[in-house]
């Protein structure tokens, strides 16, 4: 187990293309005395789009939640290693974990707009951390992060409307739009289209491919064709375990280990 | 494989089982289920019946008894002002002597001539000592008065207006009878009993002080327990470490909205009244004690509504990088608002209601004129209407059920309140 991972730290490490924008260096999650994750080591870059699959309860889900700290509200969950984001160790003291969210931005997997006008939800993170001066200037964030998740036009009339109105796929591209609005460096995505249809899930699929290079972006599925289109990298998780990490194209035709090639021929998962 | 034990399933030859629906056990089954279900429906609609019954019952009489608590009667007596007074002028009625020059005309000896005059031995059985004093109200209000010979309409004595509404003994009616053949009484509407004060005559009792009373005392309660409840609420829900004082703490405050409404009012009479020397019979104490017993109601409604908004809304706030502290109170208090204004209002209409605790601290004191502050003795409208229904006066029978009525409006003008606010704050998602 121990050499596996090590292997795909190696791996890891070895075949980070670009600059790394977060790092992981053997995590470790512990939920009371049940370890979830068993050191990972990872780099996330700004150029790829990288995907965390593997089957239920690997969890993936929760080692995205360590990278922007979401799991600080459970209380018994405990982080070990090093998380870093421009070479800062996101779990130093010193670190601000409003500031931290900001910064890395996060979908969830069940679209969750505040029951707010369509507006307030764009702005209201522009308004907490106070990045627009005027009216104007907030008109104008919502207006782009809108567009940025391809919104715009679908609900540039009815901007006061409530954000809680629209259909699944809008809402979750609102969600984005809202991630967006705050000007983070890096998006996760939680199986951001598991509660959404084929049509829907397609059109975030695109939205994904518009943002990559502009955002880093880590999303979780367990949808192997959705890993294979949207992502550059992926890595593999099983049993809290990264079992392999590489460019996807490799890993879905030549998968280096047993476990990875069950999993996507589908043997388990 | 079993079938003795049901007979609706037989074996097949083949082995396996299969269900006879069309059966006569089956059928049979099936109608008692039926049966059942009825039975149910009708039962829980004789329990609605029984209950609408006894509010009908209920709100039939007090409304049959109380409407005629807004009804006075007066009784007309022909003043001769200009000769009573000595020629005295309007200007000495106006102004800030006018009270004192009022009283230097004796007033009550003038009315109480006029109606010897006019009615001879049955005046006292008309009128009351004080049937004059509505002439000095009508003669500050109106100082032209004084110069006309005019008739002026004194509230009758409460046995003439139980007669008036047939609830009298022969004597009074027979009298009534005669007045109102000779075209001197009428019946109006009794605002005195909206604008006054407890009183010893029931014809001339008001509800105000009392009114005001309850109004003061609602006002300090729901000023301490709804911020101390919410903010219990979001500090117990959304802060606090689960660890056994938490645990305590919530088992105490279950507790709390449990107890006995007389200890609540022990507890103002020991702590507020002995300890700390607060003002006897002020709205303030009675305010505190209702406070106390209102906040956990409102702690426990605060903690479920918060409890049931979706955690998805607090991890999208922590999300975009919102602060604990913003997170509670731009999206958990926004969305338990209305769940917290629906528990507020019931621990209020409780408290609106309460009796016993009020009469710990002395709020039982017979007061004659309205409150003017926290501190001042005052009285509530469920205290009032235990005096009153306490009164050995019949004419205070119908007062009480007046009061209650007043007191029932006032509940419900505060739960329209209540609705009305939940449902402009109330968000779906």
């Amino acid at each position: 187990m121990t050499t596996e991972t090590a292997t795909a730290a190696a791996t890891a490490t070895a075949t980070a293309s670009g600059t790394s924008k977060m790092t992981t260096r053997n995590v470790d999650v512990f939920y009371g005395e049940k370890q979830a994750i068993d050191g990972v080591s990872i780099d996330i870059d700004m150029e790829n789009v990288t995907a965390f699959i593997g089957p239920s309860g690997c969890g993936k889900s929760t080692f995205l939640r360590t990278m922007n700290r979401m799991n600080d509200t459970i209380p018994t969950c405990r982080v070990t290693g090093e998380i870093t984001l421009d070479g800062e160790d996101i779990y130093a003291p010193s670190m601000d974990v409003v500031q931290l969210r900001a910064r890395v931005g996060m979908v969830f997997q069940k679209p969750n707009p505040f029951p707010k006008s369509i507006y307030d939800n764009i702005a209201y993170g522009p308004r907490i951390h106070g990045l627009a001066s005027g009216k104007a200037e907030l008109d104008q964030i919502v207006e782009k992060s809108l567009q940025r998740a391809g919104l715009w036009s679908e609900v540039k009339d009815r901007l006061h409307e409530s954000g809680t109105a629209l259909s699944g796929g809008q809402q979750q591209r609102l969600c984005i739009a809202r991630a967006i609005a705050v000007d983070p460096e890096v998006i996760l995505m939680d199986e951001p289209c598991s509660a959404l249809d084929p049509i829907a899930t397609a059109k975030i699929e695109e939205l994904i491919h518009e943002l990559r290079g502009k955002y880093a972006i880590v999303i979780v599925t367990h949808n192997m064709q959705q890993a294979a289109r949207v992502s550059q990298r992926t890595a593999f998780f099983h049993l809290g375990n990264m079992v392999e990490y590489g460019d996807t194209s490799e890993m879905f035709t030549n998968p280096q280990e047993e476990r990875t090639r069950d999993y996507i021929t589908g043997r388990y998962g | 494989m079993n079938n003795t034990a049901s007979p609706a399933i037989e074996t097949t030859a083949v082995g396996h089982r299969s269900t006879d629906w069309q059966g006569e056990a089956m059928q049979k089954r099936i109608a008692k289920r039926y049966a059942a279900e009825r039975r149910f429906k009708y039962m829980g609609l004789a329990a609605v019946a029984i209950s609408s019954l006894f509010l009908a019952f209920l709100l039939f009489v007090m409304i049959g008894n109380g409407l005629k608590g807004f009804i006075k009667t007066e009784v007309a007596v022909p003043i001769d002002f200009v000769s009573a007074t000595g020629g005295a002028s309007p200007d000495q009625l106006a102004g800030e002597n006018a009270e004192r020059n009022l009283n230097s005309l004796d007033i009550a000896g003038i009315v109480n001539t006029a109606i010897e005059i006019e009615y001879g031995t049955d005046g006292s059985e008309i009128f009351t000592e004080n049937s004059w004093t509505d002439v000095r109200d009508a003669l500050l209000s109106n100082p032209a008065l004084i110069t006309q010979n005019t008739s002026v309409w004194l509230t009758a004595k409460s046995e003439l207006d139980r007669a008036a509404k047939d609830d009298s003994n022969e004597k009074y009616e027979a009298l009534y009878a005669k007045l109102k053949d000779a075209g001197k009484v009428q019946s109006g509407f009794n605002w005195g009993f909206l604008t006054g004060s407890d009183g010893t005559d029931p014809a001339r009792v008001g509800i105000w002080g009392a009114f005001k009373g309850s109004l003061i005392t609602m006002l300090v309660t729901l000023s301490l327990a709804f911020p101390i409840g919410v903010l219990a609420a979001v500090y117990l829900e959304e802060y606090a470490p689960r660890n056994r004082a938490t645990d305590f703490i919530e088992v105490s405050i279950n507790n709390l909205a449990a107890v006995p409404s007389i200890i609540f009012g022990l507890l103002g009479l020991v702590v507020f009244l002995s300890w700390l020397d607060m003002s006897r019979s002020s709205a303030l104490v009675g305010g505190l004690v209702l406070a106390l017993m209102t906040m956990p109601v409102i702690v426990i409604a605060g903690r479920n509504s918060i409890k049931s908004v979706p955690p998805s809304i607090r991890e999208a706030a922590l999300g975009v990088g919102a602060s604990p502290i913003q997170v509670v109170f731009h999206h958990v208090l926004p969305l338990a608002l209305p769940g917290i204004m629906t528990g507020t209002i019931i621990g209020m209409a409780r408290a609106l209601g309460e009796t016993a605790p009020l009469l710990m601290i002395g709020m039982r004191a017979f007061l004659t004129s309205p409150p003017q502050g926290i501190t001042d003795p005052s009285t509530v409208l469920p205290v009032q209407i235990y005096l009153w229904s306490d009164e050995v006066n019949r004419g205070f029978v119908e007062k009480t059920s007046a009061a209650i009525i007043v007191l029932l409006l006032f509940l419900l003008t505060m739960n329209a309140l209540a609705i009305y606010l939940r449902n402009r704050f109330e968000t779906r998602w």
